[in-house]
């Protein structure tokens, strides 16, 4: 958290003489705070990240395949068991970001997709990396990219058109 | 259940910040304008009060709704926070629904507020993101502009949607607004300005979504004998539901159209449902209020609507999810014009202009956002065009439809994952 107008303290100025009459008086409200953050049951898919594997979740009860894992199924509530996704999918839908929260404005222009892949049940939301943006339609075949410096965070993997690559 | 009415509502002006009021202040600016409509209502009648903020980072005050509850007097009765992301508001209505219906209270104010101008735009877009997936979804880009837009991608891929009708949405509810004073962001644009202002993210243009805000609403409900004793045009809440759906959309399973009364199976044989084209959660909202006001084809029964059009798209989404047409039809039911207002000149074809307006208002795109607050907004709305008072309260008669019986009222949040409906009429 950044704050480029900020000094990173509490910062209150008397403005008994600037004020006009009336006037609300605003100051700046430092806040900032780092959290102790458990993946928990989810914690295989971000180490598999890691080791550049992708994990999904399929159903112990019904068979149900997703490609967001969850440790329990919806459909069924049946607990799920880690499986590889396949090592292609498509663009399911896509957009090109101009804008973004305050933390990625830094990295504007971004793409993001919501890959479908064969057999899955369900998406998965990455960047797609690699490709001009006027480029990306829906049905475009593209593969996971995996970082070499995992942070263990999702952005660990991204996706890239396989002709490109 | 008892039956409820809508006594009484009050808005401040949604504007991009009031420094000069705290959320307190502008509570009871909009919850003293609501009693002036009913000078008879006394505060012993009133038995407690609902309140409803979306974020406490915007807030940075935890219980803030306890400080409105305070400001306004209300302690020591029953009170309690609402909060559901973009449907606060309309779960705030629900709630104080739920309190008269049950017997529980005979009068019940619903207050809602947001203060979203304490940070900068983008940060603030960072708040909003927040409501969703910490761990899967906002860190790959958190941004809800980006996931609408990837939305309607997959609309238009599937019905042929195109960005003019989106367009259309934006000329139409920002037009409407020039007659309504409450009103953030009144303009008249066109197709061409939508489509040339800005790209935020791809086919969504700054003309294309709503604005954050600082206001706030009041919405008073009663039971019968209250609303008998202190309001000549009382509005009878009919009709209740809501929804919900996977906080990720790339969860969201493929599945069944659950279908509306004057729907079929055949009608949806090839669509895979609700993908990420459509709000299953609305979808679900709708039935629910339909079934309960005894609404067996939306188009014909209703008089209008005033919908969560947070993106041009989802407005358009909107409407196929309400059943005001069928799925993939909702670019065809803007373009024809009959969402648009009767007797007002948008620079547009419209064959069908004013059949059946949606967002008379001007919506959340020229009305504004500030969460909290947005659907207690749409529900004072449209009270007024049931009960007549359009040009009392706006100052101008444009806005005011010729005999409307019934309005349907609808909230959203997130990427849909709770949705409310509610259905007003005319006593
Ligand atoms: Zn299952």
């Amino acid at each position: 958290m950044k704050h480029s107008e900020t000094t990173g303290k509490p910062v209150e100025k008397r403005q008994e003489t600037n004020l006009p009459e009336g006037a609300p008086l605003i100051i700046q409200d430092h806040y900032e705070i780092d959290y102790r953050h458990s993946y928990a049951q989810d914690s295989p898919f971000f180490v598999g990240l890691s080791q550049g594997r992708l994990l999904g979740s399929r159903c112990t009860g019904c068979r149900y395949m997703y490609a967001t894992p969850r440790a329990h199924c919806m459909e069924c509530g049946a607990p799920t068991t880690w499986e590889a996704l396949p090592p292609t999918g498509r663009v399911h839908t896509f957009t090109v970001c101009y804008y973004g929260g305050e933390s990625f404005l830094k990295e504007t222009p971004f793409l993001l997709v919501l890959v479908e892949f064969a057999q899955v049940n369900t998406l998965f939301l990455s960047r797609l990396k690699g490709i001009p943006l006027e480029e990306v339609q829906i049905g475009l075949p593209i593969r996971p990219q995996f970082s070499d410096t995992p942070t263990f965070k999702v952005t660990d993997v991204w996706f890239e058109p396989i002709d490109h690559s | 259940m008892r039956p409820v009415y809508m006594i009484s509502g009050g808005i401040t002006k949604f504007a991009k910040a009031h420094p000069e009021k705290d959320f307190r202040l502008m509570v009871k600016e909009a919850y003293d304008a609501a009693l002036q409509d009913v000078p008879d209502l006394s505060k012993d009648m009133i038995d407690g009060g609902v309140g409803s903020y979306f974020s406490d980072h915007f807030t940075r005050q935890l219980k803030a709704a306890s400080m409105a509850q305070d400001y306004l007097g209300l302690c020591p009765k029953p009170s309690k926070r609402v909060e559901g992301g973009g449907a606060t508001g309309g779960l705030c209505f629900q709630s104080a629904w739920e309190a008269i219906a049950s017997g529980r209270m005979h009068c019940c104010v619903a207050f809602g507020f947001e203060t979203m101008s304490r940070v900068n735009t983008w940060k603030g877009n960072e708040f909003i993101a927040l409501a969703s997936d910490t761990n899967f979804d906002f860190p790959v880009g958190g941004f809800y502009s980006g996931y609408y837009a990837m939305m309607v991608n997959r609309h238009m891929h599937e019905f042929g949607t195109t960005v003019e009708q989106m367009a259309m949405v934006s000329v139409k509810n920002h037009l409407n607004a020039l007659y309504n004073p409450y009103a953030q962001k009144a303009k008249r644009l066109t197709v061409k300005q939508v489509r040339e202002s800005p790209m935020v993210a791809n086919p969504l243009t700054m003309e294309d979504i709503c604005t954050m805000s600082d206001g706030a609403a009041v919405c008073i409900l009663a039971d019968e004998t209250i609303a008998e004793q202190v309001c000549d045009r009382p509005v009878h809440i009919t009709g209740i539901g809501s929804g919900s759906d996977a906080m990720r959309m790339a969860d969201r399973p493929h599945g069944k159209v659950p279908l509306l009364p004057h729907e079929q199976e055949s009608d949806y044989a090839r669509l895979k449902y609700p993908g990420v084209h459509s709000f299953r959660a609305g979808r679900m909202a709708a039935k629910l209020a339909y079934e309960m006001a005894g609404i067996r084809n939306p188009l014909e029964e209703l008089s209008f609507v005033e919908l969560h059009d947070a993106y041009t798209s989802s407005e358009i989404q909107t409407y196929e999810d309400l059943g005001l047409c069928k799925y993939g039809e909702g670019g065809g039911f803007i373009e024809k014009g009959i969402p648009f207002m009767p007797g007002i000149e948008y620079g547009l074809p419209l064959p069908d202009q004013g059949r059946f307006p949606v967002n008379p208002s001007g919506g959340l795109l020229a009305c504004g956002h500030p969460v909290g607050a947005t659907g207690l907004m749409q529900a004072v709305f449209a009270f007024w065009q049931l009960q007549g008072t359009i040009e009392k309260h706006l100052g101008s008669s444009a806005l005011q439809l010729r005999d409307p019986r019934r309005g349907l009222i609808h909230s959203h949040a997130g990427t849909g994952t709770y949705i409310t409906v509610s259905i007003l009429e005319r006593t």
